[in-house]
């Protein structure tokens, strides 16, 4: 076994972020660096992940233009069996979602997911992942002896750049006839409200308790000049449109100020607004992992301040 | 294929006479303290409360959605679990909103079962039952793999989608069209052979509060407690937890709301000018 195999992620014709941030993670494993791009015509895919830190692309031919995941699931299996590599390397997103664990499954390698740190001791890969609504971190260790799978947490590392001038592989893989086929896509609804485009974001979450609080909160971020946005519960519960949500499954924002009222931090939402330019985090939990990308905290009841801020303003 | 995809009204997805298994967990919340077993491999349980996982609470609603959506009503909602004694609980909560039966797989208990483990368990169960559908949560909240739905579809050998925000089917279909949600709120439409395992995101519908009556009923009823194999070797093993170092982290702003609210006023006013 050698090497370190990244597998790319795109969606419409694009390289996905998350394969540009998986290269230089990778930078920390067995070399060589293989990226593997999976498409029905990968070929000019395959020239934008020739990164710097990539010694070689390989251009697989299977299945369509989009992802299915048979063909990703088959794709991965040939080339684990062609590599043979120590590790394999994924973002933690939807779609690896739908194949890597089966990939694990099936050919018995060690898995871990979400993961955001790692290192290799005396061969053995050892992840770095949290648990119980990430208050505790936990080193695992995966198998020695078998390829391991590494789904990383997005937003981690740093964005691969450059040219590497990798060398080119091709590779054909016959894929079996997908047991679930790719339609179409649907765009997501175009909404009133742009919260990509504030410069101040005042966020509810789970804390707020109730649904008669959203216009309370409402009118709070009208005098306060901030637009409003909200965590995935909220929208989960119907009670604002996906168009307001922060996080992996709704929007990421960089506003100047990020003011979170009951929002624990959910790893999808802190993903969503951890580049934000002052995060401001009021929750009645001390531990809530907010506090860890926050700026400023205030552990209080949320709506005392709330009644403190419209008083101000 | 089908008349009303996308429609934002009344959801109404006609299965055949199907038979469901929902896969939940028993999972496990943290409070404000920690304490960690002698080993430091887990969080000491006396720290922990257990909770129906938020994710099956949406696979279990969609199954029975789907059931009652029956021309005759002749569908079977069975739920499962991998779990110690405790995990019971979960499994009378899903028959309290309505499934017909419950299994436990984990009769010598179950400690820091990695997905793969958990999956194999759950596997077990599937085979004998051979549903039509299996539904899981897209992941459970306190250890997030986002993992063992996919794992149990291939140790079935059967389709699978993960992240399922949509699911129709049609009366006497072999396949069923669901929609999977991807980043950023994009719609992945699909069409899946059946049967197949999918696993469900929060958001698919709004789940329904039990009955103090049903309650009282899912109390009373049998639940089969099955062994869980540990033969073959985890996807992982836990060497070791802690409490991360939290860096700098957040500046506090005081104890009481009034102060609070003027330092945030103060900072907002500087960050904003």
């Amino acid at each position: 076994m050698s090497g370190t195999l990244v597998v790319a992620e795109h969606v419409e014709g694009r390289l996905r972020d998350v394969t540009r941030e998986l290269v230089t993670a990778a930078q920390d494993l067995p070399r060589p660096v293989a990226v593997a791009v999976i498409a029905g015509n990968p070929a000019s895919l395959a020239d934008s992940i020739d990164l710097e830190g990539v010694d070689d692309v390989v251009a697989v031919t299977a299945g369509g233009d989009e992802f299915e995941n048979d063909v990703y699931q088959d794709a991965v299996e040939a080339l684990i069996a062609a590599r043979q590599p120590d590790v394999v390397v994924l973002g933690f997103t939807v779609n690896s979602m739908g194949f890597a664990p089966a990939v694990a499954a099936k050919l018995g390698l060690g898995f871990a997911s979400d993961v955001f740190g790692f290192s290799i001791e005396s061969g053995q890969v050892v992840a770095r992942r949290s648990f119980y609504g990430a208050k505790v971190h936990a080193e695992v260790e995966l198998p020695s002896g078998v390829p391991a799978v590494l789904l990383l947490r997005p937003t981690v590392w740093a964005q691969a750049e450059g040219s590497g001038g990798a060398s080119r592989t091709e590779l054909a893989v016959e894929t079996r006839t997908p047991r679930a086929r790719h339609v179409r896509f649907v765009e997501a609804p175009v909404a009133d409200v742009d919260i990509t485009a504030a410069d101040f974001l005042l966020s509810i979450g789970r804390g707020i308790g109730d649904k008669e609080n959203i216009e309370r909160f409402q009118r709070l971020a009208e005098k306060m000049g901030a637009t409003l946005s909200v965590s995935r519960p909220i929208v989960d519960s119907g009670w604002m449109p996906s168009a307001r949500q922060v996080g992996q499954s709704g929007k990421t924002v960089k506003p100047k100020v990020y003011l979170a009222f009951g929002i624990s931090g959910a790893v999808q939402h802190l993903a969503g607004m951890k580049a934000s330019g002052t995060i401001i985090a009021v929750n009645t939990d001390p531990e809530a992992a907010i506090f860890g990308v926050a700026h400023y905290g205030g552990v209080v009841d949320l709506f005392d301040v709330a009644d403190e801020l419209e008083k101000l303003y | 294929m089908l008349s009303h995809a996308g429609s934002a009204g009344p959801r109404a997805p006609r299965c055949r006479p199907l038979k469901t298994v929902v896969c939940v967990k028993q999972v496990a919340v943290l409070g404000d303290e920690v304490e960690f077993t002698e080993d430091e491999r887990d969080v000491d349980p006396d720290y922990l409360e257990r909770a129906l996982n938020e994710w099956d609470v949406s696979a279990v609603e969609e199954a029975l959605r789907i059931k009652e959506s029956l021309v005759d009503g002749d569908g079977e909602v069975v739920v499962v679990t991998v779990g110690d004694e405790e995990a019971t609980e979960a499994l009378r909560r899903c028959l309290a909103m309505g499934a017909d039966r419950a299994i436990r797989v984990g009769a010598q208990g179950v400690d820091d079962a990695d997905p793969l483990t958990v999956a194999r368990g759950l596997a077990s169960v599937a085979t004998s039952e051979k549903p039509d559908l299996v539904l899981c949560g897209v992941q459970s909240s306190d250890s997030v793999q986002a993992a063992t739905g996919v794992m149990l579809a291939e140790l079935l050998d059967v389709a699978r989608v993960a992240v399922v925000i949509k699911v129709e089917c049609e009366t006497g279909s072999r396949t069923a069209r669901v929609h999977r949600e991807l980043e950023g709120g994009l719609l992945d439409v699909v069409d899946v052979d059946l049967p197949a395992v999918l696993t469900i995101q929060t958001g698919i519908n709004e789940p329904r509060y039990a009955t103090l009556r049903a309650i009282k009923q899912a109390n009373l009823q049998e639940i089969e407690v099955v062994d869980l194999d540990r033969e073959q070797p985890p996807a992982y093993r836990v060497r070791r937890m802690y409490v991360p170092e939290r860096g700098e982290g957040a500046e506090l702003l005081g104890d009481d709301a009034a102060g609070v609210a003027g330092r945030i006023a103060e900072i907002v006013k500087g960050r904003l000018s």
